[in-house]
Parts: structure tokens; sequence; C-alpha cells
């Protein structure tokens, strides 16, 4: 148990000290904010914009507010002149009114020194619209209140499950796919490193070194329980980097600049519904159950990555010197994630479906395919029973292919220089010893 | 007493017997010679000793109990012929590690890391990479790592190959100061000058079996062909060296390599050269090399097997 141990301690230990883990586990959540973040910092930097309006029919005068970074600014002059020197005059750009029929209006011209931006003409747009639609209102001698009582707005809430917890599909949907997403690439990511590490120690002839005093069994355990180590305290950092960073942003924008970004975001205009939805994303947000998607995604991540993780180990321990030979070995097993994957794609649209039932109780693709349906709910998508099958045929599923792995592996570790078909290394299997 | 006694191991591979039916034992404190050409079983047989495989049949006896491989591996230091450190760790750390995994703690393996590598005056490697090193380098490395944890047996497979003269000098000193306290060290190699300088004992395999065993001076005088180097003082006519009791095999001048006829004994043909009043300046025994001894031992074999 205490040489295990020493072996994990190693195994953790000079990976998670590698440059390259630390610039990745530290770039990684810099680039999603980033990714985040650099559509508002460009919006910030476009929003600038002092707007010279020339309304030769005053139709607009003082019903054009100020919005995020555009100021309007109505001026008394002829368009002619202004449009010669409002850059002088400190203005980005003129917006050019020309006298009009309200029910046929004629094309407003914007002059700017480059081309307007979609954000901003879209803005424009909107408020000239609105301006109008209330004048054609007072004209035709409709009360905007009125209107306003009358527009109906239908909304379907989804109550799910017998506790009626409301639900989303959507929302569902993106968790399960998400997640679901995470788990196979943690099985191939983190199944590739323990092959590699394993054909490491071969190579290097380190494993006759070290199974002269450790068992195999235990040094295959202890590659394998390190680099979960490694991967727990990737995904570890990621969480508190990401919330952390989000906060700060948080704390540096000031709320406007969230909102507008929020909004601007947001199909345009209809801010009263885009505020609604995001009411119902948040909503829905804190309606999941989060507990239990964080408790199933963290079994079957390490569930998933202890049945592969195995077997990708006495692939690993089968290869010679040719990375090829290691393409054609792991073929069957990245199979099996493969195919996981697309069961995964029909499972987060229908849940229910037989190949997604059975796909999340078989353990060669449980890992991906119950996690794309447990944020539909438990117990209502996914009955209890079929979790618990689920849950003890992955448990059985790896204490297997950690038997079947640890037969291959002590005897594919020590063999040099012979090419190993996998149907000889399934022989070994029957081996006593 | 014997630190290791081998009963009757077999071990069978799917298409031929690696180890068949192979006892030996070897005594405290001696320094063992496991011979054998490529192929001849030694290295499944050092595999078993060191718990990496079981035995199909046989027993091992390890200082005095039934072979334990989950307990008594600590007591084994074994550097196998195809070195093997992990590349991108520091040497120290590496040491440090093997160590533990030996059963040291920590601050022992500490201390025995900085006394081995002053030893071999490598203290200021400690913090360089594996894959920094040359091979020799690398060798003592390997070599303090097999020996820090103070084994009872240990087994070394070619420790000489990638050294200098200085360092092999360097690491048979150690190996021979080793065996003076006690430690019983197995050494396989090719390089039979090796053996006779280093080893008391030895055991010839082929194809797996026993084919020799016995203290390398028992050996030497089993397989003595009576052969005798003699130089003389002046040039004997050819009616002086006829004699029932040699026959001539090679002459050089003055110096002749004889052979004793049976029935004859050592003395005779002093008494012989005496009698004849030619001064004798040197007279000595050829002992076979173990070299030859092996060669003849494997070739017969293959031999037999025709």
């Amino acid at each position: 148990m205490n040489k295990i141990w020493i072996i994990i301690k190693r195994e953790y230990l000079t990976r998670v000290r590698k440059k390259s883990f630390i610039i990745v586990t530290l770039l990684l959540p810099v680039l999603f904010v980033a990714m985040f973040l650099i559509p508002i910092f460009v919006m910030q930097a476009g929003d600038d914009e002092k707007v010279a309006v020339v309304d030769e029919s005053k139709i607009f005068e003082g019903k054009l507010a100020d919005d995020g970074g555009v100021h309007y600014k109505f001026i008394d002059a002829r368009i002619d002149t202004l449009k010669n020197n409002y850059q002088r005059l400190g203005y980005t750009g003129v917006l050019h009114i020309p006298a009009m029929d309200v029910n046929r209006p004629p094309s407003v011209i914007y002059y700017s020194k480059g081309q307007m931006n979609v954000m901003l003409k879209s803005n424009m747009e909107r408020r000239l619209e609105n301006v109008l639609e209330d004048k054609r209102m007072e004209l035709a001698g409709i009360d905007k209140a009125k209107l306003e009582g009358i527009r109906a707005d239908v909304d379907i809430v989804n109550l799910a499950g017998k506790e009626e917890k409301k639900g989303s599909a959507g929302l569902a949907y993106a968790i399960g796919y998400g997640a679901a997403f995470l788990v196979y690439i943690i099985l191939l990511v983190f199944g590739t490193t323990v092959m590699r590490g394993v054909m490491e120690e071969k190579m290097n002839r380190v494993a006759e070194v070290m199974v002269s005093t450790v068992k195999p069994f235990q040094l295959m355990m202890g590659k394998i329980v390190g680099i979960a180590g490694v991967g727990l305290t990737q995904f570890l950092i990621w969480l508190v980097l990401i919330i952390g960073l989000y906060t700060l942003m948080g704390l540096f924008l000031s709320p406007e600049t969230m909102n507008a970004a929020a909004n601007n975001g947001m199909a345009g205009g209809q801010n009263e519904a885009a505020i609604k939805a995001m009411q119902q994303i948040s909503f829905v947000v804190e309606s999941a159950n989060w507990p239990l998607i964080i408790a199933c995604f963290i079994f079957y991540f390490l569930g998933g990555y202890l049945f592969y993780a195995a077997l990708f180990a006495a692939v690993g321990s089968l290869v010679n010197e040719d990375p090829n030979e290691a393409q054609s070995l792991t073929f069957p097993i990245t199979l099996p994630v493969i195919i996981s994957i697309f069961i995964m794609f029909a499972a987060v649209r229908n849940p229910n479906g037989q190949l997604a039932v059975w796909g999340s109780i078989i353990p060669f693709s449980s890992p991906v395919v119950m996690m794309a349906r447990i944020p539909y709910g438990v117990p209502g998508t996914v009955p209890y029973w079929q979790l618990a099958l689920s849950v003890i045929c992955l448990i059985a599923g790896f204490i297997g292919t950690t038997w079947m792995a640890a037969k291959i592996y002590r005897t594919g570790i020590l063999l040099y220089g012979k090419k190993v078909t996998l149907k000889e290394a399934v022989k070994w299997l029957g081996r006593k010893n | 007493m014997n630190v290791l006694e081998l009963q009757h191991l077999k071990k069978h591979y799917a298409t031929h017997k690696a180890v068949d039916d192979i006892s030996f034992s070897i005594p405290k404190g001696s320094i063992f010679g496991l011979l054998g050409p490529n192929g001849a079983g030694k290295t499944t047989l050092l595999r078993m000793i060191t718990g990496i495989f079981y035995p199909d049949a046989g027993n091992i006896i390890f200082d005095g109990r039934r072979f334990d491989p989950q307990n008594d591996v600590q007591h084994i230091g074994y550097m196998p012929e195809e070195r093997g450190l992990y590349k991108k760790m520091k040497v120290g750390e590496q040491a440090l590690y093997l160590a533990q995994l030996k059963g040291l703690s920590r601050k022992d393996a500490q201390e025995k890391i900085d006394y081995w590598f002053n030893r071999l005056g490598i203290a200021s490697w400690v913090n360089k990479k594996v894959e920094e090193l040359s091979k020799g380098m690398q060798q003592k490395v390997q070599f303090i790592s097999t020996v820090m944890h103070h084994p009872k047996l240990l087994i070394l497979d070619e420790p000489f190959s990638g050294l200098d003269p200085i360092n092999s000098q360097l690491i048979q000193n150690e190996i021979f100061d080793m065996a003076r306290n006690g430690t019983t060290i197995i050494f396989s190699t090719h390089r039979m000058e090796q053996v006779e300088e280093i080893c008391d004992h030895i055991v010839l395999v082929n194809k797996g079996r026993k084919v020799l065993d016995g203290p390398v001076k028992q050996i030497k005088q089993d397989f003595k062909q009576h052969l005798f180097y003699i130089s003389l003082e002046q040039q004997p006519n050819p009616a002086q060296m006829a004699t029932h009791h040699f026959t001539i095999i090679q002459q050089h001048d003055k110096a002749y390599t004889l052979k004793l006829n049976e029935y004859s004994q050592t003395n005779d043909i002093l008494r012989h050269f005496i009698h004849h009043n030619i001064q004798v300046n040197v007279f000595r025994e050829i002992l076979p090399t173990i070299n030859e001894v092996f060669i003849t031992q494997v070739a017969q074999a293959a031999q037999a097997a025709v």
C-alpha cells in the first residue's frame, strides 16, 4: 500500500510540475474568459460615438436618448456644411434625417469617416423606428398604453417530474451536451497520457527495475491513480480560476457595460423580452439539480477514466519501439469511445430512446451517454433503477478491465523486440500468474 | 550458510523451456558468476530470483526461508542488463524514489544518497536530469540506486558495460567491498576475464539447463588438460626430449608446452630435465581459462544436440 502511494506521488508530481501542465492549466481559463471579454472591450471601444443629428422634420428632436456610449446632439445647421466639418467639431458622424412625410419616410443618411459598425446601425435604426411608430400611432389616434395591454405573450412553462420542478429542455440539452463532451475528452486525453507513460517506462527499460521492486499491478495502478489526480487537479484549478476571473471581471467592468454586453448579445431591440429570457435562464440554471449533476459528473469521469485507462495501460505495455504500432493497437479502445459520442448525440436529443437508455447502462459508453441524460432530470428522465444499474455496471466494468489489463500489462511490459497482436495478448488472460 | 537456494526451478514459455530444472545454491558473502550464452535462460532465472516471474515448478529458498517476493525484494538489489531510469527526472529525485520503494524512509534515503554520490564522485550531478548524463554516468547512478538499500543479495547483470576502465575499477572495488561486508553478489556476464577476476563460484547454464557449478578454482582443476609450460636455459637436442612422461604440444624457441602423459607425475617432468642437466628457468601448470571451459562446454552441448 505504501509503495503504491509512493508511485502515485511520483506520477502526480512529475506531471504537475511540468511547464506544459502549468501553462495549459493557467492559460486555458484566461483564454476562456478572454473569449467572453474581448467582444465587450471591442464594443466599449466602438461605443464612444458622438453623433451630430440634423433633423429637418423636427420629429425626432429630444426623442433620441443617449445610450451605451452613443451620444446624440441635435444641431440646427445645414447638412452641406456640417458633413464637411463635423470632425473638426468633435463628432464621429452626422445623421441626416431629411424632411419627411411620416407615412413615407425617406432614406436616412449617416456620414462617417469609416464604415459604420453593425451594432451602431441596428441601434440607430431601432431608435428611429420606435420614434416613427410612436408618431404614427399618435397620428392614427391609437393609445400606446392600450396597445401594450392588448399584446399577447404566451410562455410555456414545463413542469417536469413528480415534484413539478420547472425544467428547461434547452438548458438540459446544453448541460448534457457539454458534460458528455467533457467526459469524452477526458477519457481520450488522460487515457492516452496513461498509455504514453507506460510506453515510456517500457522503452526506457525502467519497467524491469521497477517490477523487481513493486508488483506490476502496483506500478500500473499507481500510474493510473496518479494521472487521475492530475486530471482532477487541473479541473479544480480551472473551476476556481474561471469563477475567480469572472468575479474579478465583474468588479472591473461597470454593471452597465455588462448589461449592455448582455443586451447587445441578445437579439437586438426587444429589451424586455431579452431581460425576461435572461431571468428565465438564471431561474432554470438555479432550478437544475447541480449537486446531483456534479456528483454524477465526478463519478462518471472517474469511473469512465478508470475503465479506459486500464485498457490504455495494457495497450501501452504491448507497444515496442514503433509508435505506429500504438495507433493500430489503440484503435479497438478508441472505437467504443467514439461510438459513445455518436450515441450521445442521439441521447441528448431523445434522452428516453432505446439507444440512449442502453448506451447509458453499458459501461463502454455509459460515462459519456449517461452524462447527456442526467441533466434532463433524475428520476424524471433517468429512473433510479437505470442510474443504479449504470453505476454498478461501470464499477464492475472498471474492476474487470483493470483485472484484464493487469494480466496483459505484466507480461507485455517485459517483452521486448517482439510484435504482439491483440489476439496473442488476449491469450495471456488465461495465464495463472 | 546459503543466502539463496534454487531447487529444481522450471519456467516454460509457450514455445520453449526457458529454465528446465535448475538447482544451485549460493553461499553468503560470495561473488557468484552466472554464465551462459545468449538465450540460455539467465534473464528468466534472474527474473524468478527477483520475484518478477513465478517459477512453474521448484522452490526458491531465500535466507533460509521460502522466498516471499512481497517482502524479500526489499533485501534484493537488481541491476538489469538493460538500464532503466526516468529520463526527465532529476538524478537525486530518482534515487530517492527508488530507495523509498525499497522501504527506506525519506531521511535514510537522503543520507544514503549523499554518501554514495560523494563516494562515487558524482555529488555535483544530483540536480541534473538523467537525459543530460553520459552513459557511464547513468550507469553509476543505476548502480547507486541498486545498492542504496544495502541489499543482502545483489544481482548485477553486465555491470561494467559502458564504463571506462577507471570507473570499471571503481565499481569493481565497491563490489569487493560489499562482498567483504557480507553482501552476496550474483554477477551475470559474458566477459570471462572478469569472471576469473571477480567470482568465487560460477554456474554455467545453457539452453535452460545447468551445465557446470562450482568454485572457480575447482572448475579450472576439473577441466585442466595437464598442460605445462617450461622454459629452458639451453636448447636441448631432440634425443633429450624423448620420454614417456610427456609429449610436446608446442615449441617456441627454448620454451615448450608439454602435456603430461597418463600415469606420470608433475615432478617426473622436472626430474627428466634435471637428469639431463638442462637448467629449468620457468615451470608452471597451464590451467584452462573460464573462457575455454565455457566454449568447450557450450560447443559440446551444441554438438550433442546435432
